[in-house]
């Protein structure tokens, strides 16, 4: 069974930027879109593992930020060079201003 | 002046490579200064604006010089014009092959491949193949064997330093690389940092460059005239030395197989037209550091992290001052580097990562 786990206050991602969030032995980036939506990915990127959180959010992608490869931080579809693998992406949701994420 | 064999390994599949990979120095967590997250932001934020005035300058400079060469053919008149356009063809392609690969020149992706493509085949540097070794060159910078990007390994080979200025090694192995690329040959070294599925890429691009040069040097023998390859190939030559005065500078002399990029990376004061060719990599601890800052903001970068850098290099000459001497002592006493002093107000290098180096340094 997937647990919903609260991540952080909606307001603490600015629009158009991610945040990190770590639990479980785990770690994972939050995203808030333009358009004020909430996504979440796995927080290392596939190619190196480097947190993604570091890197920049244009639109719908987020860019690594040791060799600025990209994903679709949406789908997690790998979108540009060197990411070759996509990210593992997880369900999202805000209830009372807390942004809460699923994970498998 | 060629020196006595390196106790380093620069193979990529060899001794060094595997020993950086066992021991952590490869794909290493690097230092970094710290930078409040707004701060980052801003800096990172990407624009079509500044890349699209000076890709217009840039192109409008080749024209204007490549007509002018073209006009004074046959006169001493075309001499000046050619050095312009040399420079614009065989340098200025250095960095914006450099900038437009990282992404971070233009806002807008296809702008950025665009002059990546055009830069890459000016410079003669396949851009699937040299996208991928300078992903490496980040991932593990001067790490020996493992970086495919080294411009000058220890003990320093001073006539490969030198006849680089007039491109003539480099356009050598381009084109044999092209060459074997367009067989259908990746060479082993390649296949250590081109992934398999992009390998077909590469030989695709070289097959395309070889029918250019061999369209090229056909119409020169059809004309009777250098003309054309003075046009497309051979600026790569007598237009390369300022892409080479400029990048030994960026680690020449310095440390290597360490994970701060303080102690191997240079950054140089310089004059407004080498950093409009250059594109600001003379600010080069700060583009190691933040790779993902556009050239354009640099400048702010700097200013907001010198604190906790070196010195900057206060000139291209003061830069040559401190490089020659220590690439001659390297002839004697290849473990020779020169260390990066950092200001009061820095972090230090962490010891635990350092001292075997520095101590190497000093004998």
């Amino acid at each position: 069974m997937s647990d919903w786990v609260e991540a952080c206050a909606a307001g603490d991602i600015d629009e158009e930027d991610v945040m990190r969030f770590d639990h479980g032995g785990r770690t994972f980036a939050i995203y808030r879109s333009p358009d004020d939506d909430y996504f979440a990915t796995d927080g290392l990127c596939t190619h190196e593992k480097v947190h993604l959180a570091d890197g920049l959010v244009m639109d719908d992608i987020i860019e690594c930020p040791k060799h600025n490869g990209r994903f679709n931080y949406k789908t997690g579809a790998a979108r540009g060079a060197p990411v070759c693998v996509n990210l593992a992406t997880y369900p999202v949701k805000v209830e009372a201003g807390k942004v809460l994420i699923q994970i498998g | 002046m060629t020196a006595t064999p390196s106790r380093r390994d620069y193979s990529l599949i060899g001794r060094d490579a595997q020993l950086a990979v066992e021991t952590g120095l490869s794909a290493a967590d690097w230092y970094h200064t710290d930078i409040p997250r707004k701060q980052m932001k801003e800096l990172m934020q990407r624009s079509d604006g500044p890349a699209i005035r000076d890709t217009a300058i840039w192109l409008a400079a080749l024209i204007l010089s490549a007509a002018g060469g073209i006009w004074f053919w046959g006169s001493w008149w075309c001499v000046p014009f050619f050095f312009i356009y040399g420079v614009l063809y065989g340098s200025s392609t250095d960095s914006r092959w450099h900038e437009c690969g990282h992404g971070t020149a233009f806002r807008t992706l296809w702008m950025n491949d665009a002059v990546y493509q055009l830069a890459c085949f000016m410079i003669m540097r396949n851009p699937v193949t040299w996208r991928w070794s300078h992903t490496r060159h980040h991932t593990d910078t001067i790490i020996v064997g493992r970086d495919p990007e080294i411009a000058v390994m220890r003990p320093p080979d001073l006539l490969r330093v030198v006849l680089n200025f007039f491109g003539i090694l480099d356009a050598w192995h381009a084109m044999t690389d092209m060459v074997r690329n367009a067989a259908g040959v990746i060479s082993a070294a390649e296949k250590t940092f081109i992934p398999e599925q992009e390998q077909p890429k590469a030989i695709r691009v070289a097959r395309i460059w070889l029918a250019i040069y061999i369209a090229t040097i056909g119409l020169a023998l059809y004309l009777h005239s250098w003309l054309p390859l003075m046009l497309i190939g051979l600026p790569r030559l007598y237009g390369a030395w300022h892409h080479v005065m400029t990048g030994l500078l960026q680690h020449g002399g310095l440390a290597d197989n360490v994970i701060d990029h303080r102690l191997n990376s240079r950054t140089v004061l310089m004059n407004p037209v080498s950093r409009f060719i250059y594109w600001n990599m003379n600010y080069h601890v700060e583009h190691h550091m933040f790779p993902m800052v556009p050239y354009h903001a640099l400048p702010r970068l700097h200013a907001l992290i010198k604190h906790d850098l070196p010195a900057p290099t206060p000139s291209i000459l003061a830069g040559y001052r401190e490089m020659i001497p220590a690439f001659l002592r390297q002839l004697r006493n290849e473990d020779y580097f020169l260390k990066r002093e950092l200001p009061p107000t820095a972090r230090p290098y962490r010891d635990e990562f350092h001292n075997d180096a520095v101590a190497a340094a000093a004998e």
